[in-house]
């Protein structure tokens, strides 16, 4: 099978009328782990929503293309099955609707993406089978599957569920929004060894949204990139990283006066994220 | 999204699957339309009733003309009694096995799977369609244990003293408009007996079908739950879809006595031209526990409100309610539970979904009597909402004159949210599948309590009114 690219090109993104991402450009290739990091309200979450459709960010220019399918013309249930996955900051909860059960009608639609609504869905049987392997694999309880999606779930736990349905949906490309935030440094490790063992296994491309290095000691970027302004400033590999944890964000600052201005118009204004 | 989802809820259609008709070409009687005293006296006559049930009937109709149109509720300004075939009689004979029934009556049942589901997991079973029941079945073992399970004119030509008894003693004639109107016309339903200590696992289930245009149905059910005796009944009703207008008023009495369960389910799924407007109430003894399921999904108006009097000591009420308005549809549903002994307890919870400019209300009574100390009652009552059209509304009445009393009430209003579907999209599921699964998680927590076969159904008319997929 030969890799896919993700490919974005001077992608500008409006929301409420208001102008976060100004001509972002990044390329991933499947195999490869890379790192976005960039202060608060830098626009990293927005890109995340924007390449996955979210009706409330506009794209006002600019491209993302994995190959040659425009996932901007799409809707967000075809880009997931063009081989986007977003793992959100915040999953919200389904109340009534088992983990299982979603997870079923998602695997079935993202792997026979020619099926037609009302169609059967993948046997229940081997979807089990998968399901309860993938669970074991994360350290998951079974119960988990029975449980309402999201519905009252901890931090971790929901982190946890984000990463089962990476696992289950098996994506070319996996966004990861802030994965590590709210997680103590044991759901961490968990967390991203999971990530890395489907990486591994899938060569997916994964980007890794965040703005502290410590889930970086786990999943290792090849690739770095600063989004500073609604652009990104900086492109380089680990090293990248250290001097962030270093120096914290002074030296982009004072390297890119324009997009600092711009930051903190952003940073006034509260942002969803 | 909202624009995105206006377009998606407008193009789901009200597709009804159950809306075919037969011929009416055997029919042994159909009344001409209209309501009168020699309509009422016709049809006693046609039932060679004893002189008792004719004068009831004839009382009642006096009733019927005397009360006035409720003013709250639904819109009732189309309904022309005078308008409605109130007796038809399909066939002359009731069948004890599927193959006694006209073929053109059991081929409807066939289609809705009624002896199917009765091979599989029923006790029991009655068929009514048009006016009579046309079929009927208990299992042996049940009707050797003194269960009794017919029709209520069988019930009235059979079991005579039983009926006199309780006939009309939880509902009376003048409870209302619509029971006065069941109690002068009434045809079939159900009659239930279950004797003292006997417990029937399995579900009883009784069958509606409405065929004919123009037509009133007007069954008359009666249980009666003896001490430690146990029963879950079942309804499900279906009618052909008609550009005009058919009435359902039916009259459902029960009643559980001390330590008596009775669970009583309904699947309404009527087609969008029939007025439902049904009067249902059980009275539970001293540690009796009675349980109303009453799911809503068809109709053009329904008014029903299962209400239980808990009138003795430790007497317990359910109530699960489920509503599903679509277009053109107004569900004004919910339930009544009024403690009147002391340590009684009521749950009520109500479910409602409105879409594509459909209306449903939720309208509840609960009232506790001085002395009825100890008691506990609690309401919640939920609504979803699914696009800018629709709309929802609660009616939650509470009278308490009794101090020492545990009351809880909780109401929700919710639109189906834009961040539930967009993640739900992001992992490839479509808009419609989105929506859908999102409904039924809402109604989750009452489609569980259902009977397996029951949720399944349940589940599939929601993807029903959801899609709009042809049947």
């Amino acid at each position: 099978m030969s890799r896919k690219s993700l490919r974005i090109e001077n992608l500008h993104v409006s929301v409420e009328g208001k102008s976060i991402l100004r001509g972002v450009n990044l390329t991933i290739n499947q195999g490869e782990t890379h790192a976005l990091m960039g202060p608060n309200g830098s626009g990293k979450s927005t890109l995340s929503y924007a390449l996955m459709g979210h009706p409330n960010y506009e794209i006002t220019d600019g491209s993302a293309f994995i190959d040659d399918v425009n996932l901007l013309d799409m809707e967000p249930d075809d880009r997931a099955k063009a081989g986007l996955f977003l793992a959100f900051q915040y999953p919200t909860s389904i109340p009534g609707v088992t983990m299982a059960n979603f997870l079923r009608h998602a695997v079935t639609n993202v792997r026979m993406p020619d099926r037609k609504e009302g169609e059967d869905l993948i046997s229940m049987r081997d979807f089990r089978k998968e399901l309860k392997q993938k669970m074991d694999e994360l350290g998951m309880d079974g119960e988990f599957a029975r449980r309402y999606l999201n519905e009252g779930f901890s931090g971790g736990e929901k982190k946890r569920a984000e990463v089962l349905q990476l696992a289950m949906l098996q994506p070319a490309f996996a966004i990861l929004d802030e994965t590590d935030s709210g997680l103590d440094i044991d759901a961490v490790r968990v967390v991203s060894e999971g990530v890395n063992r489907v990486a591994k296994a899938q060569g997916t491309g994964v980007l890794v949204i965040t703005h502290y290095q410590r889930i970086l000691n786990y999943i290792q970027p090849q690739f770095v990139h600063i989004l500073y302004g609604g652009k990104i400033v900086e492109n380089g590999g680990p090293e990248l990283v250290t001097t962030l944890e270093l120096e914290g964000y002074d030296w982009i600052r004072a390297k890119y006066p324009n997009e600092a201005q711009i930051e903190d118009e952003l940073e006034s204004t509260v942002l969803t994220s | 999204m909202s624009t995105d989802l206006n377009a998606q809820v407008a193009g789901i259609k009200d597709d009804y699957k159950y809306g075919f008709h037969e011929s009416e070409a055997h029919y042994n009687y159909k009344s001409g339309k209209g309501l009168n005293r020699r309509t009422v006296e016709e049809i006693s006559e046609m039932k060679s009733e004893p002189n008792w049930m004719r004068e009831f009937r004839l009382k009642a109709l006096d009733v019927f003309f005397q009360k006035a149109l409720p003013q709250w509720g639904g819109n009732l300004n189309d309904l022309d009694f005078q308008d409605i075939h109130y007796f038809v009689r399909a066939t002359d004979r009731q069948g004890k096995s599927w193959d006694d029934v006209p073929a053109e009556i059991k081929r409807t049942f066939d289609k809705l799977g009624i002896p199917e589901a009765e091979r599989k997991f029923l006790a029991g079973v009655g068929a009514q369609y048009e006016s009579e029941v046309v079929y009927h079945s208990l299992r042996e073992d049940l009707s050797a244990k003194g269960v009794i399970f017919t029709d209520m004119d069988t019930a009235l030509r059979e079991h005579t003293d039983l009926v006199r008894e309780y006939f009309a003693t939880i509902i009376p004639v003048n409870d209302n408009k619509f029971a006065a109107l069941n109690s002068a016309v009434w045809s079939g339903g159900s009659f239930v007996y279950i004797p003292a200590g006997v417990k029937v696992d399995i579900p009883l289930q009784a069958y509606f079908r409405i065929n004919a245009e123009n037509m009133g149905q007007f069954e008359r059910t009666l249980i009666i739950v003896e001490e430690g005796a146990q029963v879950h009944y079942v309804e499900g009703c279906t009618a052909p879809v008609y550009t005009s207008e058919s009435l359902h008023s039916a009259v459902v009495e029960i009643i559980v006595k001390k330590g008596g369960r009775c669970r009583y389910t309904t699947i309404q799924n009527w087609a969008n031209n029939i007025y439902n407007l049904v009067t249902k109430r059980a009275v539970a003894h001293e540690d009796a526990l009675m349980e109303w399921v009453d799911g809503n999904l068809g109709s053009r108006l329904t008014m029903k409100y299962p209400s239980v009097y808990m009138v003795g000591k430790g007497a317990r009420a359910e109530i699960l309610s489920i509503a599903f308005a679509g277009k053109g549809q107004h569900q004004d549903a919910g339930g009544k539970v009024v403690h009147a002994a002391p340590y009684t307890t009521s749950r009520i919870i109500s479910k409602s979904i409105s879409k594509n400019g459909g209306r449903s209300s939720y309208r509840g009574l609960l009232k506790v009597a001085d002395g009825a100390y100890g008691s506990k009652s609690n309401v919640v009552c939920d609504a979803l909402i699914l696009d800018p059209q629709s709309r929802s509304d609660t009616y939650p009445y509470i009278e308490v004159d009794e101090d020492d009393v545990k009351i809880g009430h909780e109401a929700s209003v919710s639109k189906i949210g834009e961040e539930q579907l967009f993640y739900l999209r992001s992992r490839g599921l479509s808009e419609t599948e989105a929506s859908t699964l999102i409904v039924n998680g809402f109604i989750e927590p009452l489609v569980k309590e259902l009977p397996m076969e029951y949720a399944v159904e349940m589940n599939k008319l929601i993807e029903l009114q959801m899609e709009g997929s042809v049947g």
